[in-house]
């Protein structure tokens, strides 16, 4: 038996997995208390955010949980019994998890 | 005593049991068996009693009684369980559904086919395979409680099969390799006296192997013996992702798999 590629999206998964559980509540609170409690200056806010480093943490914080998004609903559909169409689902999920990627990348990077 | 004796054994409760008579050509059916309520019975008990006093045709494996020897798995009421440990008062006074386990081929009643089971055991390998080769006079293998504590969980499974009629992914594909057989996988790998991790790395990171698994987690929640399968196909995952990543920044790294001792 051949050794699985899986490694690739699982680790992608678990990434997003991680941004999702720590990242966003974090960015939560910081845009949906501190900013409008004026506890953080929202100009200051922004310049911090538009540093290269910043703009490309934001994509893999919008990238990652993608990720994850792409993997749990290709086992949800496994799980559901969908057998047949694994390979189609593989590529329609992390094709938009991809697509949505370079998306992002380009209206934050380029 | 015998007073309670007396005034239970009044007390009845069904058992809707499969069965399944192959030689006899029929079809399989449900028959439902009229049984004494004692509150100290188990499932097993009252089949035993159905075998003994109603119908001695009834077919169904058994040993211990004591939940050690991990042969008397049956559903009961849909769910996994080892009959010999599920009383008969959890369910009193409903009527108890017995069927043989899960998405296992039936051979007859409630016995099911493991030859399955077993192959997989066999393809993981899960025996020690040395690290390294010492002769008996060079006296034992030492291991530190530590060392112990890192796989001693994965030693408390009694090969029920409980976990794999608890798997909706084993019940779509049979050949999932499944929680027991991967748990007993890492139960050697992370034992410090064992050099196998490599060799068992084929099977387990297959497709077929720990990758199938999508976190279900029902195969921990069956579990008699706490073994915890779910948390060892994670583990392994982990483990099987940075022998992937090794692989690329090491040219030959993915022959090694270090297995986290
Ligand atoms: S892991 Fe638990 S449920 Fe599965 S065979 Fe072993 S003891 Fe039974
Ligand atoms: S009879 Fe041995 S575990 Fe139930």
């Amino acid at each position: 038996m051949a050794r699985s590629n899986e490694p690739a999206f699982w680790s992608l998964f678990s990434a997003g997995g991680m941004v999702a559980a720590f990242l966003f509540p974090a960015a939560i609170f910081i845009t949906a208390y501190m900013v409008p409690a004026g506890k953080i200056e929202a100009d200051n806010l922004r310049m911090v955010m538009s540093h290269p480093i910043s703009r490309l943490l934001l994509v893999a914080m919008i990238s990652l949980p993608l990720f994850h998004w792409a993997h749990r609903f290709r086992f949800v559909l496994v799980d559901l019994g969908i057998k047949g169409f694994k390979l189609p689902i593989a590529i329609l999920f992390y094709g938009t998890a991809v697509g949505s990627t370079i998306c992002a990348a380009y209206l934050l990077l380029v | 005593m015998a007073t309670t004796d007396t005034q239970s054994s009044t007390k009845t409760m069904k058992l809707e049991v499969f069965r399944f008579l192959p030689d006899e050509g029929e079809p399989p059916s449900f028959q439902v068996y009229e049984v004494p309520y004692r509150d100290d019975w188990v499932v097993l008990d009252a089949l035993n009693y159905i075998k003994d006093e109603i119908d001695g045709t009834l077919s169904y494996r058994w040993s211990c009684r004591m939940g050690v020897c991990g042969s008397c798995g049956m559903m009961v009421n849909g769910e996994p369980k080892l009959t010999c440990s599920a009383f008969l008062r959890d369910y009193y006074p409903q009527q108890i559904k017995v069927e043989p386990l899960s998405y296992f081929p039936v051979i007859r009643d409630l016995i099911i086919n493991m030859d399955h089971f077993i192959d997989k055991m066999g393809e993981v390998k899960t025996w020690l395979i040395p690290a390294e080769d010492k002769p008996i006079e060079d006296g034992e293998y030492l291991q530190t409680p530590a060392q112990l504590a890192k796989y001693k969980q994965f030693t408390m499974c009694i090969n029920c099969m409980l976990c794999y009629s608890a798997c909706p992914v084993f019940g779509q594909n049979p050949d999932f390799i499944g929680p027991a057989a991967i748990a007993l996988g890492q139960r050697y790998n992370l034992d410090s006296r064992d050099g196998g991790a490599d060799e068992r790395a084929d099977v387990l990171f297959s497709d077929e192997g720990i990758w199938e698994c999508t976190f279900v987690g029902e195969c921990s929640e069956v579990c008699p013996k706490n073994v915890d399968p779910a948390g060892a196909i994670q583990m392994a995952k982990v483990t099987a992702t940075n022998d992937w990543f090794k692989s690329f920044l090491m040219p030959g790294g993915r022959k090694k798999s270090g297995g986290n001792k």
